[in-house]
């Protein structure tokens, strides 16, 4: 590359490439280019350009990046390839799909944007109470993390003090208990707190099993509430 | 409580969608009032009427599978001096995603991230965190990946009676986009368009390449 660093350091500041096809159609715009019949030769070296300026840049290339490139230089390669079978697709097909697809995309989120969107164009009324359509027998509160630890305090007074040396193997991971966790509510659709805890468990085990419960709400899997009479606390799948 | 009139039935579902926090469905407010889903739905449309014939400062709304009362888009700004908004603040990133989900629902991570082009965990996780989409299950395939839908958030957010609202794709295409021209194929999303192709020899094609590989 020939020209100063400063100035593609400049230029490329104000690109920032999110990933591999937007820097594909960075090229093709900038370049002016008919998206239905690239010129893979040109757009390829482009392409690998900016792979090389992100490296002396000491930018971080993602492997996606790298992904393309291969994408694109075998598809160059077969552009040189004299066509075999009359019916045969041009290889170019492989990138002008995805990049298609993806541009349909962004011009419906562009679309999407446009909209009157709530809580930036338009409001509707907001109340703090969320309970007022649920009837006054029946009626649930949404859980805090503090009902929550309390509970399972609770559980964990319940483990027997007095414990032989623990030196079995580790068990589950966080990650285990949540597809574990998953499976069961995908059965039964909700599950009370205590259910998930085994009177037999260590200690280790029930810890486990709680903050897979954390992440699980974090992840708006699921949600939490408690019954304002019996006390009960019910995991629901969402 | 006594039957109410017509007008008085009228009055009540507009006290309902004084209050409601959320939009509300017919079933619901058939829940609530003694009258039938038609009746109902006459009374909304002719709220909504008054409403524009007033030209006041709220209009009634079909959207998320019920209808709110919202403000007009005009008076935003005065709004926003009031109440603390609580935009979406979202990247571009973040939206593209959510606008895949939304059309290619329900869709597991790798799909998504097969159109985008680029680890999309992040976002997906900042999307449920938003409440804007959320999880369906899990796809019986190895591994069982989650898979992803929308919220009824996300149509509240972004005013769609249902997803057959979101604009279909050949809706998209008459949007402005730089990169399609628009001589070529208007009518539906080619890949490579058979009758270039065609019309194109097929030596030419390689020999434009050649030359693009010379300079």
């Amino acid at each position: 590359m020939s020209e100063e660093p400063e100035e593609i350091y400049e230029v490329h500041l104000k690109d920032i490439f999110e990933g591999p096809m937007d820097l594909l159609i960075h090229l093709i715009k900038k370049n002016e280019v008919d998206i239905y019949d690239i010129p893979i030769a040109l757009i390829t070296d482009k392409y690998l350009q900016y792979i090389d300026w992100m490296k002396s840049m000491n930018v971080n290339v993602a492997g996606d990046f790298l992904v393309m490139a291969a994408t694109l230089t075998h598809i160059k390669s077969k552009m040189l390839l004299p066509i075999q079978e009359e019916d045969e697709d041009d290889p170019r097909i492989e990138i002008t799909r995805p990049l298609l697809e993806y541009l349909q995309m962004k011009s419906a989120a562009e679309h999407l944007l446009e909209r009157d969107i709530l809580g930036e164009n338009t409001f509707s009324r907001s109340l703090d109470r969320k309970d007022l359509a649920l009837d006054n027998e029946d009626r649930v509160i949404n859980v805090g993390l503090f009902e929550l630890m309390d509970a399972f305090q609770r559980l964990l007074d319940k483990i027997p003090a007095f414990k032989e040396l623990d030196v079995s193997p580790a068990g589950a991971s966080v990650k285990d208990k949540i597809n574990e966790l998953l499976d069961i509510l995908e059965k039964e659709g909700s599950v009370t707190f205590d259910q998930l805890f085994d009177k037999n468990s260590t200690k280790s085990e029930f810890v486990i099993t709680f903050l897979a419960i954390l992440e699980m709400v974090r992840l708006a899997i699921i949600s939490i509430v408690q019954h304002v009479q019996s006390g009960i606390i019910r995991l629901f799948y969402l | 409580m006594t039957i109410p009139t017509e007008q008085e039935l009228k009055n009540i579902i507009e006290a309902l969608l004084f209050v409601a926090d959320t939009p509300l469905p017919i079933e619901r407010i058939k829940s609530v009032v003694p009258a039938d889903a038609k009746t109902i739905k006459d009374i909304l449309s002719r709220l909504a009427v008054e409403y524009e014939q007033r030209t006041g400062g709220f209009f009634l709304m079909e959207v998320a599978g019920g209808y709110q009362i919202r403000t007009k888009p005009e008076y935003a700004e005065w709004v926003k001096r009031l109440v603390q908004p609580n935009p979406l603040r979202m990247s571009k990133a973040a939206l593209e995603t959510l606008t895949i989900i939304a059309y290619k629902q329900p869709v597991i991570r790798s799909e998504v991230e097969h159109i985008r082009g680029v680890d999309s965990g992040g976002i997906l996780r900042m999307l449920l965190e938003l409440k804007l989409i959320r999880v369906l299950g899990r796809k019986d395939i190895p591994g069982r990946p989650l898979i992803y839908t929308t919220t009824k958030r996300f149509l509240e957010i972004f005013g769609l009676k249902d997803l057959r609202d979101l604009p279909t794709p050949e809706e998209i295409k008459g949007l402005v986009n730089p990169l399609l021209p628009e001589k070529r194929h208007p009518d539906q999303l080619p890949l490579i368009p058979d009758e270039d192709i065609e019309n194109v020899p097929k030596d030419t094609l390689i020999s434009e390449d050649d030359k693009n590989i010379l300079t």
